[in-house]
Parts: structure tokens; C-alpha cells; sequence
């Protein structure tokens, strides 16, 4: 492990554009868990922080054709923040499924800079977030393609569903790009629950808290759809809702 | 069974029913046919309890209670199904899974035991089997890349599953080649013509009456029943037009 910078970011750090800098100061410094993959290595984690301030922040490097799948549930802290540097080299594969469920005044970040420096590496990034109360729930997400890393294949989805008009979703996916055969995606949308299906849903005989929970837990899964531990994230998620309905 | 009296409902400030009156016993299958923007599938909608459907006079007593008064979820509890003309989509819930929390969710409602994961998939292929739906369909999500005609049969097998008392079926034959119009005729037969139980059938045409034989045929039109009959109604508008008939 090694420590960040021992100096407390401020608003101007884009990546703390919209942090709970006062929680920060109180979790600060931060140390970076390292993870480094070997060339062809295979490995997955799934990173459920738990505590009412937790910052976490991840620096990881795929080698050669490494595969790494991460899959997070960020819910149910006053602040929780997770941050991630990536770094591919040639022909690697990163998947990150994210979830944030937050309620009440919670604020919830997800930050990732993932850099392609090899070729025909792939990153795959799924976020979606429920929001109810005053919540925030925050995603940046940067990918990077450096220079001569031709073949690039590059996505972003992001999701988020306001359960109330009080709670704020944040969502910016950013793309640097300096190779020319890239294939980068991004998807950003921020809506609400759609009146129609819950109606269909509650005239079967669902109760409404119920049927927003069936259609919200649908809307999660999709951040953990093809994960190895996929019914217990999917669980938890659940639990996490619960809390919010 | 259904008693609705002088009933008054407007959408988006829009007056609609403007004094619907009709009863629906107990073993009786009733049409309603009428023109488009008669308000027939106002009529459907109200009586489920869809939100934005505002009642502003009127009362319907549904067995002795005040239906009016009661969610949309407890109105399901009660014993009302509503067919939807346009089935709903929910992406990533499967069929099974929503069938079983709302069958469960009616039963505790009522006073009743849930069913297992093992009865409910008993019940639930037996009643797919009535409307020759493959199981593999019910296990993918809610009307998601079905069809028209495999959504109105899905919404059959969610009406046998879920055993209504009172079936308000809106335009359930739109969108059904004549294969599937046959089925799900015989399903609504199969599953509602029972002494205790009620259809409403909310309709354009008199086609599907002809595999669901309706005991009495009303006419809506501009908000309210202009003409009552029997069978004999519905063949008489479908060669002589809404406009001559009633």
C-alpha cells in the first residue's frame, strides 16, 4: 500500500468536483489498495464497502491480456466514495458493474479513469444508481485511449433513477482520445420510474413500495448481470432498497 | 357482482364517463362495444384504478364494497383483473417472479397461505399449457419482445393464474391473428365462464364474441350506455354501423 497525497483535494480537483469534502477531511489521507494483474492473469472482485464514511480508492494494472471483473455496491453511507485508476496494457479486459443505492441526505460517489495504453484492450462500465430523500449519487468517469493504442474498445452506461425530485444524480462520462481505430461508447441517462409499469404492476396486486422494488431491482441487476457472485450482489442490493422504500 | 351507478370520470380535466350505468352479475359474460373515444377503455381504467383517471360523480359497488375507495392493488386483492389493450413492458422482471409476488401478495391480502416456488410453477404451467404458452416465455421478462398476440396470451395466463372474480378485458382480441384469437377465446372460457365468476368485454368487434359468447351487448357511446340487448346486438351493429344502431 502506499499513501496519496497527504494535501486534502479541493472543489477545483475534477474528481472531487462534487465530493463531501468535510467527510473526506475525516477518512484523509487516503491509502491506495494496489492491484496488479500478470499478463493472461484472470481475477474478479466484488468490493461492498460498508461503515457510515468510506473511502475507498483502487489503483489497478492489467498486463498482457489480463481479465479483471469488478463488481461494487455502493450503498447506504452518509459518504461513500469509490475511486479507481485503471490501466490496460495490450489485448487486457477490465468489466466494471457498479451499483449506488442511497437515501435520506447519503452522498454516494463512483470516479474512474481507466487509460487503454495498449492495443485492442476492452473496458466495459455499467453504473446505476437509485436515489431517493436528498441523495446524491455521483458518477465521473474518464476513459483515456493513449496514443498507438489502436483497437480500442471502449464503454460506458450509466443510469440513474430518481425516486424523488429532491435527490441529484450526477453522471459525466469523458473520453480522451489519441489513437485513431477506437471503438468508444457512452450512454448517460437520469430518469424516473415509469408510472405506466408500476400501475401494470400494483393492478396485478403489488403493493406499490413492492412494485417499485421489483422494477428498482431490476434496474440494479443489470450492473451485475454476468458476475460470478451475481445472486448475492443482487441480494444485497435488494436489502439496500429495502431501506429506501 | 358490479354495480356502477351514474358514474362521472375525466382525464386531464377532459370529461369522459358522463353517467355510466351498468350491473354485472355473478355467471354473466357483458360486452361493451361502442365507437372510438366512446370511453370505453376509460371505463376499464377507472374501474382499475389507474392514476390520472379522475371519478367526479357516481359510485361502483364491487361485491358489497366501494371499489372506488380501494388501490389499485387492493382492488386486485378483491377479485378484479384488468386486461390491458396495450400490456406493459418490465424490462429484466420475469414473468414467474412478478406472477408469484402478486399471486402471494393477493392471497396475504386475503387472509391466505402463499404458495410455494414448487405449487406456483404447478399453476403456472397448467395455465400456460390453457393458452399453448411455452414455459421458457413466462421465464423471460414481462412482455419484453413479445409479440401482440403472445402479450394478450400472456395477459390470459396472468388472469388464470391469478383467478379473478371479475375480468375487465379492454380490447383484449386487437393485435390477434385468428389462431390466437381462437386461443385466447378458449382461454377466457376456459379460466372465467364459471357460475361465481364475471367478464366485462370492452370491444371494437363482434369477432371475438364469436368464441366468447356474451349473454348481454351494450353500446357506449359519448360517455354513457345508449342501447342494451342481447347477442343479438352485436351482429345487428356489426352490419349496420354504431351510427344507425344507436
Amino acid at each position: 500500500m502506499s499513501t496519496a497525497s497527504a494535501l486534502l483535494p479541493t472543489r477545483k480537483d475534477e474528481d472531487y468536483r462534487y465530493a463531501d469534502l468535510s467527510a473526506l477531511e475525516r477518512v484523509w489521507p487516503v491509502a491506495v489498495e494496489k492491484i496488479d494483474l500478470a499478463a493472461e492473469e484472470v481475477r474478479e472482485l466484488v468490493l461492498v464497502p460498508e461503515g457510515r464514511q468510506v473511502v475507498r480508492q483502487l489503483a489497478i494494472t492489467l498486463a498482457r491480456g489480463a481479465r479483471f471483473d469488478l463488481r461494487v455496491l455502493n450503498a447506504g453511507h452518509a459518504y461513500g466514495r469509490v475511486g479507481l485508476d485503471v490501466r490496460l496494457e495490450q489485448g487486457a479486459s477490465f468489466t466494471l458493474g457498479a451499483a449506488q443505492v442511497g437515501g435520506a441526505a447519503q452522498m454516494l460517489e463512483l470516479v474512474t479513469n481507466v487509460v487503454h495504453a495498449g492495443r485492442d484492450a476492452t473496458s466495459r462500465q455499467v453504473v446505476r444508481s437509485v436515489l431517493g430523500g436528498q441523495a446524491t449519487g455521483t458518477y465521473l468517469g474518464k476513459v483515456m485511449v493513449a496514443r498507438g493504442a489502436d483497437g480500442t474498445d471502449g464503454a460506458q452506461s450509466v443510469r440513474a433513477m430518481l425516486l424523488d425530485r429532491t435527490a441529484t444524480a450526477n453522471a459525466r462520462p469523458e473520453l480522451e482520445i489519441y489513437a485513431d481505430d477506437v471503438k468508444c461508447a457512452h450512454g448517460c441517462a437520469v430518469g424516473e420510474l415509469d408510472a405506466q409499469g408500476l400501475f401494470y404492476l400494483q393492478s396485478r396486486g403489488l403493493r406499490p413500495a413492492q412494485a417499485k422494488r421489483l422494477m428498482l431491482q431490476a434496474f440494479l441487476a443489470e450492473a451485475f448481470v454476468g458476475a460470478p457472485a451475481a445472486e448475492d450482489l443482487n441480494a444485497a442490493a435488494v436489502a439496500a432498497l429495502e431501506a429506501l422504500l | 357482482m358490479l354495480q356502477i351507478t351514474d358514474l362521472q370520470a375525466e382525464v386531464a380535466g377532459k370529461p369522459i364517463l358522463k353517467g355510466l350505468s351498468l350491473t354485472v352479475n355473478a355467471g354473466e359474460i357483458h360486452a361493451i362495444m361502442g365507437p372510438n373515444g366512446a370511453g370505453k377503455s376509460t371505463t376499464g381504467y377507472v374501474l382499475g384504478g389507474r392514476p390520472g383517471y379522475e371519478v367526479t360523480g357516481g359510485a361502483v359497488r364491487f361485491n358489497g364494497q366501494d371499489l372506488l375507495a380501494l388501490d389499485p392493488h387492493d382492488r386486485a386483492a378483491a377479485g378484479l383483473f384488468l386486461g390491458f389493450q396495450y400490456p406493459v413492458e418490465i424490462p429484466g422482471v420475469s414473468n414467474v417472479q412478478f406472477l408469484r409476488e402478486a399471486l402471494n401478495a393477493q392471497r396475504r391480502a386475503r387472509g391466505e397461505e402463499p404458495l410455494s416456488g414448487g405449487e406456483f410453477l404447478k399453476l403456472a404451467r397448467e395455465k400456460a399449457g390453457l393458452l399453448r404458452m411455452d414455459m421458457d416465455m413466462l421465464k423471460r421478462p414481462v412482455n419484453v419482445g413479445f409479440s401482440g398476440g403472445e402479450k394478450k396470451r400472456a395477459e390470459m395466463v396472468q388472469m388464470g393464474i391469478l383467478d379473478p372474480k371479475l375480468a375487465i378485458l379492454d380490447e383484449t382480441d386487437s393485435g390477434l391473428d385468428i389462431d390466437a384469437l381462437r386461443i385466447c377465446g378458449a382461454g377466457i372460457n376456459a379460466i372465467m365462464r364459471k357460475p361465481d365468476k364475471a367478464v366485462l368485454l370492452i370491444t371494437h368487434y363482434q369477432r371475438l364474441l364469436d368464441y366468447v359468447k356474451p349473454d348481454y351487448v351494450h353500446v357506449l357511446a359519448g360517455g354513457r350506455i345508449v342501447k342494451s340487448g342481447g347477442p343479438e346486438l352485436a351482429i345487428e351493429l356489426e352490419r349496420e354501423g354504431y351510427e344507425a344502431v344507436a
